[in-house]
């Protein structure tokens, strides 16, 4: 048992203001930044370094879209904390795109229409990305099973599906998998 | 499109008519979505992604009990808290407001009572969100417990302390019944007459976004607010009013929404709370609510318990109709009213039906409130109607699909209860989903376990009357032109991820001869733009692209003119394309689009013209004929194909065939992108989505989480092949009709159908989840669903005659005084 | 957004230093490895250490070692087991088992030691400090009542974790370093009978390893009941191992989880089971009776009486596939 207080008083609050200062490399920039030890990576990216494009649903790890890329890597910034992000590759949305356009993810999710209200996309593009470099040529069973950990209530994921099959094609037709001008 | 009644149409007219019949450019194509880039690189801004310098952060204190009075509220606490910069309650916010005229029941904080888990009785803003939650615990208060109630059943009963004042009688907030023709005659006649109950659990809506909202009290006074709302028009009305301030003094700014389905479509106590917060510390305020508050925010589908029976003749030809729906409204008012009168409106626009009548009541309970989901009203007697036709297609002895082919509504008809149907598609929908599932073959012939069910739907494309009455137009787009060949396109409208911006941007393009790319568009703004009333009843396609069309059209007739004269060519003759402008005669013989522009400019002086739309009058007359009435309605079709597990009756959609009439597509992937959202969310209502509470413990919400509403995931989603009718509707921009709620509808009767066809049992109740489907198998009448139906206590019905028999569209009896306030209603 | 009360925030290098750091601060501190339980947990306000100890440096505890026995590493990453062919062709019910884990980019996060020593779930529990409010709390946090069988002394908390049931019926052992020293225990031993006390390992106790036997001839499987194919902690779990001699069963290990506390062991069935063959009549009468050892109470997704007639088909059907 955890008893977070004395009889039916609300928890006890946060009581460390004090902001711990570090160093984040985020989309291939080291980025110097002070913030709060009990903040999430979710919360620092948004909050202390203006990357909004990373979104929410739920901060409990049950939505999916806040996933950034860590070393490569799917991960859930709501459920990592700022202070367990250092010495890691973040990459979040913004980071895809590079000084010749977008990512080719980037691209086909915005041309076959994989982004309708576009809020899971952020999420969507890190997870498909990923995939991407694993899996040149990912089958439709592959896909659903890794985009499961990430929820869209607007596409019912078909086009989500079309957009990285036809983001794979271009990329293997560009032959390399990192086109696009992206950091990581 | 929208022609002109009767008037001779001018030279320019005249010219973008046979512009738009050689062939459009742009309509009916698949261009990328104007903000599709932003979108996929993390540049759109939604609602909780603004950020003021010095801005507050707003929290709300909501209450823990379901129903009782507050006694007391003691912020001091809180207020000592340090970062705290203000506190409020109730008492300042003293004016009720509410989306419907006759519903304005709810207060930004609550005062006198709260009525749900969850409303908020009061808010802080303190200086980041940590403080602000730490303060919001610190809030204490008191309250007096008042019996709760959270079974409309027992709502139904005249209650000893009724959560409103105001309602019908009691705990019922709406109470109507509406005869059309001669119902019981219609038994008489009857070969069979089916009835039975069905019940159709509530839902909500679970848009990735949660709510957010910031607001700003401009250095002069004024007010801004950011948010993310489906009703930016709403919004402001009920902020003005609430707040005390004149309109022009308030501006809300709808932010493009995370996904809206109708849960975005109230204005919201929070945006009120948010707003004056700014107002009072002088300091922009946000709030942004947690997944948890969402849920309380809900609006979402209405459960309902419905009676559906129906006198049929042999060949599946119904005689007639007496439908009943008991909505579980939830503690406030919301788009009540008109969810009731919907649960009774489009039972006619399908199949032929000559005598109908509805009861419905809407109930107040002590849980969040009910409201507007993606069909809005409409599902929960839709599931009843598709699975009773499937019933009866069993009892006579005819295939599914033709019971409904036989009898369909036809196009350009009235209905009994006096809509009028234009383009009617759904034939070619049944045709194509039977043809492409095989379910001639295959139907009825799968092995134990493996089912295909089929159902239909239709949908209006954007409700015929405004909330509150007016005479105004529901659509407004200003067109300014820019030397350069620049367009700015002006439209209250809000995209909520349907592509109402591409579809607005596309409307104008097309007409003008443009690329999406030189318009620039100014959306969802009251101060900027002219008002559109909002994302909500499939609306916004349909309104807004007639003004769009109607404004283009008007910018195009002024630059046709000046061009013309330059060119020294009838402005008949002149076409507009590829940001050119030319003889169709001789193409070579023209003008950039910019050099147009300028001609133009130079002659009638700086270019920006407006149209509007405003949907024409209805044929029906009669109190509450408001509900129901649209300018065009769209049409679905869908065959699903399951698997169930007859140990577990765990069931798994297989596939799913879908079909639309869609009328003319704008943008073909826009609309197949809504038609796969839709047969989605209608999969989630099918299969697993519930919102339910524990009466026994005090009517807390039972599942507030992401993890346990269950949305499906990639796994759950089966392949869907979709077909597209087209078929112009006279009503409709170029033709088109709605595709954002129709396409949902079918889903859930169709997997009830097919779990029958699979296994040989009804489930009448939504969603069909494994333990109903096992209980089913193993009851003596392989049925699992409701069994009682309370009275409604109906004791005025209204009766209106049909067409058929000689009626006007009006109720002989003049309507009733209004009860409890003197606005009327309307959609 | 939820956020994270404020913790005190250390990461040691190896599991020596872990225990110390434990023993030091007392059972206000906790450790976290991927922190997608404990997280959640802190942001609901119903797990709230003073210190969180991470095991994010440790890198004593991972790695994946195989001769006859598997010896896993606590904080090996689910996705590194996922990923690990040779696990997946060794072990397939424990694959099957980490692969149904929550998501792959859960999965990616969280680690087998959390998942081992995951904190009981319930509808009742599993709510920020708000809701609970609502409800006038409950035994395991901040309240006294059992709202899920009020007259109970214990908590009903459902054990959820996928790979403890495969755990079990694998034979496996689990190591725990504490400044007292080292201890190895059989995995049942780990868990005890209430949702409040679910685990008998120490506060201050590491778990370092988990070894798994070799196991020989004997085939596993393991099936997992959930509303969706991703996210949904299991509502009904069977994991059943079986040894045969010709086509009699020689041994057999069947364990549920996800229907009360503590993962049950169904003794009465593998005793049943001994010595027979695995016929239709025989898979049919076990699952009645392993069944009986299920309590599933209204706590978690589904109705408590759809999952109890769920574990015997699941467990006829694991038996089943042994055949
Ligand atoms: C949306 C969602 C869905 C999920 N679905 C599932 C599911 O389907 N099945 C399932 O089994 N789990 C599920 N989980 C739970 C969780 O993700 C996994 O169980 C995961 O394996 C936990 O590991 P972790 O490293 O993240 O644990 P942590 O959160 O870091 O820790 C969990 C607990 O274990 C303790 N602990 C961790 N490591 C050690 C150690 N070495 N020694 C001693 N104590 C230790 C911690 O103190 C804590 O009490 C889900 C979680 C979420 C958020
Ligand atoms: S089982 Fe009972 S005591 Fe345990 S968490 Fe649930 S309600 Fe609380
Ligand atoms: S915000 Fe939902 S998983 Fe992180
Ligand atoms: S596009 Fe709206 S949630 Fe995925």
């Amino acid at each position: 048992m955890n008893p977070t207080t004395e009889a039916g008083g609300p928890p006890p609050p946060p009581t460390s203001l004090a902001k711990t200062h570090m160093v984040l490399r985020v989309n291939g920039e080291d980025h110097e930044v002070a913030f709060r030890p009990h903040k999430t990576l979710l919360e620092v990216l948004r909050e202390d370094m203006d990357l909004t494009g990373t979104k929410h649903g739920c901060e409990l790890g049950e939505c999916g879209t806040c996933t950034v890329l860590m070393d490569g890597e799917p991960k859930l910034s709501c459920l990592v904390l700022g202070l367990e992000s250092d010495g890691v590759d973040i990459e979040t949305v913004e980071g895809m795109a590079g000084p010749e356009g977008g990512h080719p993810l980037q691209h086909t999710f915005a041309e076959l229409g994989a982004a309708q209200c576009g809020y899971c996309t952020p999420g969507f593009l890190l997870t498909a990305k990923a995939v991407l470099e694993d899996d040149k040529d990912p089958s439709r069973e592959t896909l659903v099973e890794e985009l499961s950990g990430n929820l869209c209530r607007c596409t019912g994921y078909l086009k989500i599906y079309e957009a990285i099959e036809l983001a794979a094609q271009r990329m293997r037709e560009k032959g390399s998998s990192d086109e696009g001008g992206s950091h990581v | 499109m929208s022609d002109d009644n009767g008037t001779p149409l001018s030279p320019e007219q005249q010219g973008l008519r046979d512009q738009l019949k050689e062939g459009y450019n742009l309509i009916g194509k698949s261009p990328i979505k104007v903000d599709g880039m932003a979108k996929t690189t993390g540049e759109t801004k939604f609602a909780d992604d603004l950020s003021l310098p010095r801005q507050l952060f707003v929290k709300l204190h909501r209450s823990h009990v379901a129903y009782a009075r507050i006694k007391s509220i003691d912020t001091s606490k809180a207020e000592a808290l340090p970062g705290v910069v203000a506190v409020l309650t109730g008492e300042s916010l003293p004016i009720p407001f509410g989306i419907l005229p006759v519903s304005q029941d709810e207060h930004a904080l609550c005062i006198d009572k709260v009525r749900f888990i969850g409303d908020p009785v009061a808010a802080v803003a303190a200086i980041d969100e940590d403080v602000a939650f730490e303060a919001m615990q610190l809030i204490h208060v008191e309250y007096e417990k008042l019996d709760p109630v959270f079974d409309p059943a027992k709502a139904l009963l005249n209650n000893e302390e009724p959560l409103h004042d105001y309602g019908d009688d009691g705990n019922v907030h709406k109470r109507v019944s509406m005869n059309f023709g001669d119902v019981e005659g219609a038994f008489d006649d009857a070969d069979l007459v089916l009835e039975e109950k069905y019940f159709f659990e509530g839902n909500t809506h679970l848009p990735l976004e949660q709510h957010a909202t910031l607001a700003w009290r401009e250095p002069d006074g004024r007010l801004t607010v950011w948010s993310c709302t489906q009703t930016p028009h709403y919004v402001h009305k009920a902020m003005s009013n609430v707040l005390e301030m004149p309109p022009s003094r308030v501006r809300i700014i709808a932010t493009p929404n995370g996904g809206g389905f109708g849960g975005k479509s109230d204005p919201f106590n929070h945006e009120i709370v948010c707003a004056k917060l700014a107002l009072i510390t002088n300091r922009p305020c946000k709030i942004a609510l947690t997944r948890e508050e969402v849920f309380y925010c809900h609006r979402g589908r209405h459960p309902t318990l419905m009676n559906m029976k129906v006198g049929f003749r042999k060949d599946g030809q119904m005689t007639g109709m007496h439908f009943q729906s008991l909505l579980d409204g939830g503690g406030y008012g919301s788009y009540g009213v008109a969810s009731t009168y919907y649960t009774g409106a489009l039972q006619t626009v399908t199949y032929k039906l000559p005598n109908y009548r509805f009861d419905g009541v809407r109930t107040f309970t002590n849980k969040p409130p009910c409201g507007p989901k993606r069909g809005h009203g409409t599902p929960q007697p839709r599931f009843a109607l598709e699975v009773h036709l499937d019933r009866a297609a069993h009892e006579l002895g005819i295939d599914p699909a033709d019971i409904r082919l036989n009898h369909l509504c036809p196009p350009d008809s009235i209905t009994a209860n006096w809509l009028k149907v234009g383009s009617m598609g759904l034939g070619p929908c049944i045709e194509k989903v039977v043809e492409a599932s095989g379910w001639r073959e295959r139907y009825g012939k799968l092995p134990h376990g493996k089912g295909l069910g089929l159902a239909c739907s239709s949908y209006i494309s954007g409700a015929g009357l405004p909330i509150y009455w007016n005479a105004m137009p529901h659509s407004g787009v200003t067109v300014q032109l820019d030397r350069g060949g620049g367009v700015a396109v002006f439209c209250g409208e809000t995209e909520i991820g349907q592509g109402s911006d591409t579809v607005l941007a596309m409307c104008v393009a097309e007409v003008l001869g443009i690329e999406l790319e030189d318009i620039r568009l100014v959306v969802g703004d009251t101060h900027t733009t002219p008002v559109d009333l909002g994302s909500y009843s499939s609306r916004v396609t349909l309104m807004m692209g007639n003004a769009a069309f109607q404004a283009a059209e008007r910018a195009r007739e002024m630059i046709a003119k000046a061009a013309g004269e330059r060119l020294e060519v009838p402005s008949v003759r002149l076409r507009f394309a590829e940001n050119r402008v030319f003889d169709v005669q001789d193409p070579e013989h023209g003008l950039t689009f910019a050099k147009a522009v300028q001609l133009a400019e130079t002659k009638f002086g700086t270019i920006a013209v407006a149209g509007s739309y405003t949907p024409p009058a209805t044929p029906g007359k009669y109190r509450g004929a408001g509900v129901g009435p649209s300018p065009a309605y769209s049409y679905s079709a869908a065959v699903i194909q399951v698997d169930v597990d007859p140990e577990t009756g765990e069931t798994v959609v297989e596939k799913i065939w879908v079909a639309h009439d869609i009328g003319q597509s704008i943008n073909e992937m826009l609309v197949i992108g809504q038609v796969e959202g839709g047969v989605y969310m209608g999969l989630g209502e099918a299969i697993m989505e519930e919102m339910t509470y524990r009466p026994n413990r005090f009517g807390v919400h039972k599942i507030p989480s992401m993890l346990e509403y269950k949305s499906p995931t990639t796994y759950e989603m089966p392949p869907v092949e979709t077909f597209l009718i087209e078929d112009p509707d006279p009503n409709g921009p170029f033709g088109a009709k709605e595709v954002g709620q129709g396409p949902l509808l079918p889903i859930m009767p169709a997997v009830a159908n097919a779990v029958f066809d699979a296994v040989g049992v009804r489930v009448d109740e939504i969603p069909v989840t494994p333990d109903k489907v096992l209980k089913a198998m193993t009851s003596k009448d392989k049925r699992y669903g409701p069994t009682k139906y309370p009275d409604l206590k109906i004791t005025d019905t209204m009766y209106v005659k049909t067409l058929e028999q000689g009626g006007d569209g009006t109720s002989p009896r003049p309507p009733k005084a209004p009860t409890s306030s003197g606005k009327k209603v309307s959609s | 957004m939820m956020r994270l009360p404020s913790f005190r925030y250390l990461a040691p290098k190896d599991a020596a230093e872990t225990a110390k750091i434990l023993t030091g601060e007392g059972p206000d501190a906790m450790i976290v490895a991927g922190g997608t339980d404990l997280y959640p947990n802190m942001k609901r306000r119903h797990q709230m250490p003073k210190t969180l100890v991470s095991l994010r440096n440790v890198n004593d505890l991972r790695g994946v070692e195989m001769n006859g026995a598997v010896t896993i590493g606590s904080n090996e990453t689910l996705r590194g087991l996922e990923r690990n062919a040779e696990l997946k062709t060794r072990l397939p019910a424990l694959w099957t088992a980490v692969q149904s884990i929550s998501t792959p980019i859960l999965r990616n996060m969280g680690t087998i030691g959390g998942n081992v020593c995951l904190d009981t779930r319930c509808n009742y529990y599993n709510q920020n400090w708000e809701w609970r409010r609502g409800i006038d709390f409950c035994m395991k946090c901040d309240g006294t009542v059992c709202w899920v069988a009020p007259s109970s002394s214990v908590c009903w908390a459902v054990n959820s974790s996928d790979t403890v049931p495969v755990l079990i019926a694998m034979g496996a052992k689990f190591t725990l370093v504490s400044t007292r020293g080292e201890r190895t225990i059989e995995a049942i031993e780990m868990f005890g009978e209430d949702g409040i006390d679910y685990l008998t390992k120490q506060k201050d106790e590491v778990l370092t390893r988990i070894e798994i036997p070799d196991q020989g001839n004997a085939t596993s499987v393991y099936r997992k009941v959930r509303r969706r194919g991703a996210f949904d902690f299991p509502v009904a779990a069977v994991a059943a191992r079986v040894e045969m001699d010709g086509d009699e069963v020689k041994d057999v290990n069947l364990v549920l989880n996800a229907v009360g506390p503590k993962p049950v062991v169904c003794e009465s069935t593998q005793e049943f089971l001994k010595g027979k063959k695995l016929t239709p009549e025989v898979v049919e009468e076990a699952a009645k009776l392993a069944a009986r050892g299920a309590k599933p109470l209204d706590n978690t997704d589904h109705l408590s009486m759809w999952r109890k007639k769920v574990v015997s088909v699941e467990v006829k059907r694991a038996l089943g596939a042994l055949r």
